[in-house]
C-alpha cells in the first residue's frame, strides 16, 4: 500500500460522500450562511444545468393550470395535463427536496441493495401522493377549509416530517457511530488481522467469530457470500440491529452480548424472498414514511386548482403520474448512491484494513448527514424547503 | 498502468455525476408560486421616500388556490369585502418575509413597518394584492436601491412588462434604474459566475431579485 494509493482511495470516498449527499451539502452550505453564497459549490458548468432544470420545471408548472382548464372543455387534454405532470414530476426531482439526499443516505448507511433503492423510493413518492391528495381531499374538498387552513395543515405535517427526519438520523448515528467506534478500536488494535485480511478469518471458525468486523469491511457482498459458503445463513441482516428480532430466525450463530452487536452495520444482500417479508420492509419503513410524509406543494395547488375547476379526478390522477415521475428521479439517484458505496467497497477491498474503517466511517457519515439535514430543516436553517403560506 | 487508468475513469465520471447531482440539488428551491408586480416608490413633499406601494398580482393557479373556501355573496364574484379578511392573513403572513421587499440606503437596510391600504382585487382569475409597505423613518438620499425577491424561492418575483417601477411625488431630476433578474439559464450563469466567485450580499434567491436604484441630484 503506497502512500499514492492510499491518496487516491481517500479522493475517490471524498467523491462519493459528495455524490450521494450532494444536495444534503448544498442545504449544508445554505444553512451556515444564510446570506451568502453557498460555499464549495459548483464548478461553473454545474450552472447550466440548474439554470435548465429551473426552467423546465417552471414551464411545465405554469402549463398545468392552462392545461386544466382546457380540459373542461375537452377531455383529451387531460393526456396532456398527465405528460406534464410525469415531467413536472422527473424535473422536480423528488417532492420533498431533501428526499433524495435521506433515501440516498440511509441506503449508503444501511448497506443496501439498489433494488431497495428503487422500491424505497416508488413507496415514498406514492404516500407522498396519497398524503396531498388526502389533504385537499378531507380540508378542501369535504370540509371546504381555506388556503390558510390548508396550508397551516401542510406547514404542520412539514414539521412533523422534518422531526421524523431528524429522529431517523439520531437513531441512524446512534446505530452506525457503534459501528463506526468499534471498527476504528479494532484498527487500531490489530492491524496485522486486518491487513492479513479475508481467507484466514474465513476459514477459521473461531477466528472468524472474532475478526467478523475486519472480513466484511474488506469484502463485497457478493465475495462473503461466495466465499462463506457453508455459514452464509450467518449473515442474513446482521447490520440491522432494529430487527434483529425479525431477522435471526435463521440465526444459528451464537453471539455473546458484546458481539451480537459487531453486526451493526452491515447486511449482505438481502435475497428477494426476505426483501419480501414483513422484516424486510419494516426496515425500510423509516425512510419511507419520513420522506413519504410531506406532500409536494405543487401537488397540493395542482389538486386545490383542479377542484376548483371541477376536475379533481383528474388532479388526483396528474398527481399519481408526478409522483411516479419523482419516484424515477429519486430511484436514479439511489441507485446511484448504491452503485457508488459498491465501488468504494471494491476499491476498499484491495487496500488494507483500513478499508474497513473507511466504510464504516463512511455509513457513520452518511447517518451523520440525515441527523444534520433533519435539524437544519426542523431549525428553519434550509429556507429554501420552507412552504410559505401567505 | 490498466489499473490507474481505470481508477481515473472512474473518477471522472464520480465527479461528474457530482456535478450533476449539485445541479439536481440546487433546482430544488423552485417556485411554486409567481408574482407580478408593479410598484411605485412613494415620496413625501419633503424629498424623502415614504414608502413602496406594490401591486401583486399572483399565477392563475396560486389565485384559486388563495380562494379556495373563501365564502361569497354571489357565487364566482369576489368582493373587495369578500376579499378582507384574506388580504388581511396575506399581509400578517407576509411579515415573516419582510414583505419580500429590501431598500437599503447608501449600504444601510432600512426598515419598513406595517403595510397600510391593503386590499385584494380579483379580475379575470387573477388575485392581485396591493398594499403600502411605509418606510419605519422617510429618507433622504441621493442614491437608493429596492430589491423584490424572495431569498428562500418558493415565490418568484417579476415585474410587470409595461410601467413596472414609477417613481411617485419624487423630486424632479430623480431618476430610476430597473433591473430584472434573467431567465433560467443566464442568471444560472450569472449565479455561478458571480455570486460563487464573490458572493457578498446575495443568496440564492437573490439572484433572482428584481432591482431599482434611484439615483437624485
Amino acid at each position: 500500500m503506497t502512500s499514492h494509493r492510499r491518496f487516491a482511495v481517500a479522493a475517490l470516498f471524498v467523491c462519493i460522500a459528495a455524490l450521494v449527499l450532494g444536495d444534503a451539502t448544498l442545504h449544508a452550505a445554505f444553512a451556515h450562511n444564510p446570506f451568502g453564497a453557498p460555499k464549495g459549490t459548483p464548478e461553473p458548468q454545474a450552472g447550466g444545468i440548474v439554470g435548465w432544470l429551473l426552467a423546465q420545471q417552471s414551464a411545465f408548472y405554469k402549463q398545468m393550470s392552462a392545461t386544466i382548464r382546457a380540459a373542461k372543455a375537452d377531455g383529451s387534454a387531460v393526456w396532456t395535463l398527465l405528460g406534464i405532470s410525469f415531467a413536472y414530476g422527473v424535473f422536480h426531482a423528488a417532492g420533498p427536496g431533501h428526499g433524495k439526499a435521506v433515501i440516498s443516505s440511509y441506503l449508503v448507511a444501511n448497506e443496501e441493495t439498489a433494488r431497495r433503492g428503487i422500491a424505497l423510493s416508488f413507496i415514498s413518492a406514492l404516500l407522498q401522493a396519497l398524503v396531498a391528495v388526502s389533504i385537499v381531499g378531507v380540508c378542501a374538498w369535504l370540509l371546504n377549509a381555506t388556503a390558510s387552513t390548508m396550508c397551516s395543515a401542510e406547514r404542520a405535517i412539514e414539521i412533523g416530517s422534518y422531526a421524523l427526519i431528524a429522529l431517523f438520523g439520531a437513531r441512524l448515528v446512534w446505530v452506525k457511530g457503534g459501528g463506526f467506534l468499534r471498527a476504528l478500536q479494532a484498527s487500531m488494535r490489530k492491524p496485522q488481522l486486518a491487513m492479513a485480511g479475508v481467507p484466514a478469518a474465513l476459514v477459521d471458525h473461531d477466528r472468524h467469530h472474532h475478526d467478523h468486523d475486519h472480513d466484511h469491511g474488506g469484502h463485497g457482498h457478493a465475495h462473503a457470500r461466495a466465499a462463506h459458503g457453508d455459514h452464509q445463513h450467518h449473515h442474513h441482516d446482521h447490520g440491522h440491529d432494529h430487527d434483529h428480532d425479525h431477522a435471526h430466525h435463521d440465526h444459528h450463530h451464537h453471539h455473546g452480548p458484546g458481539e451480537a452487536c459487531d453486526h451493526c452495520g452491515h447486511s449482505h444482500g438481502p435475497e428477494p424472498s426476505e426483501l419480501a417479508g414483513p422484516g424486510g420492509w419494516r426496515r425500510g419503513l423509516g425512510a419511507v414514511l419520513t420522506v413519504g410524509i410531506r406532500p409536494c406543494s405543487g401537488a397540493i395547488l395542482l389538486l386545490v386548482f383542479a377542484l376548483a375547476q371541477g376536475l379533481f379526478w383528474a388532479g388526483i390522477v396528474a398527481t399519481f403520474v408526478m409522483g411516479l415521475g419523482t419516484a424515477i428521479t429519486v430511484a436514479t439517484i439511489a441507485v446511484a448512491a448504491v452503485s457508488a458505496k459498491g465501488l468504494a467497497r471494491k476499491l476498499a477491498v484491495q487496500r488494507d484494513g483500513g478499508g474497513m474503517l473507511v466504510m464504516r466511517g463512511l455509513e457513520f457519515g452518511a447517518a451523520g448527514l440525515v441527523l444534520l439535514l433533519g435539524c437544519g430543516l426542523l431549525l428553519g436553517y434550509v429556507a429554501a424547503e420552507r412552504v410559505t403560506c401567505l | 498502468m490498466i489499473g490507474l487508468l481505470r481508477r481515473a475513469a472512474i473518477r471522472s465520471a464520480l465527479i461528474a455525476a457530482v456535478l450533476a447531482l449539485v445541479g439536481i440539488g440546487a433546482a430544488e428551491a423552485h417556485p411554486h408560486v409567481w408574482v407580478t408586480s408593479t410598484s411605485e416608490l412613494v415620496y413625501a413633499p419633503d424629498g424623502s421616500l415614504t414608502g413602496v406601494r406594490h401591486s401583486w398580482a399572483f399565477d392563475d393557479m396560486f389565485s384559486t388556490y388563495a380562494l379556495q373556501g373563501i365564502e361569497t355573496k354571489q357565487k364566482g364574484v369576489y368582493t373587495r369585502e369578500d376579499l378582507a379578511p384574506l388580504a388581511q392573513t396575506n399581509v400578517d403572513s407576509l411579515k415573516e418575509f419582510a414583505y419580500f421587499t429590501f431598500a437599503k440606503v447608501g449600504g444601510k437596510k432600512q426598515k419598513f413597518g406595517d403595510p397600510v391600504d391593503y386590499y385584494l382585487s380579483y379580475k379575470d382569475s387573477v388575485l392581485t394584492l396591493h398594499f403600502f409597505l411605509p418606510l419605519k423613518t422617510p429618507v433622504k438620499s441621493s442614491q437608493l436601491a429596492v430589491e423584490v425577491f424572495d431569498p428562500s424561492y418558493f415565490i418568484d418575483f417579476s415585474f410587470a412588462e409595461k410601467n413596472p417601477v414609477s417613481l411617485v411625488g419624487a423630486p424632479a431630476g430623480c431618476k430610476f434604474d430597473f433591473q430584472r433578474p434573467n431567465d433560467g439559464t443566464a442568471t444560472a450563469q450569472r449565479m455561478s459566475e458571480d455570486n460563487f466567485l464573490n458572493g457578498d450580499n446575495s443568496n440564492y434567491g437573490a439572484m433572482f431579485a428584481n432591482k431599482i436604484t434611484v439615483t437624485c441630484p
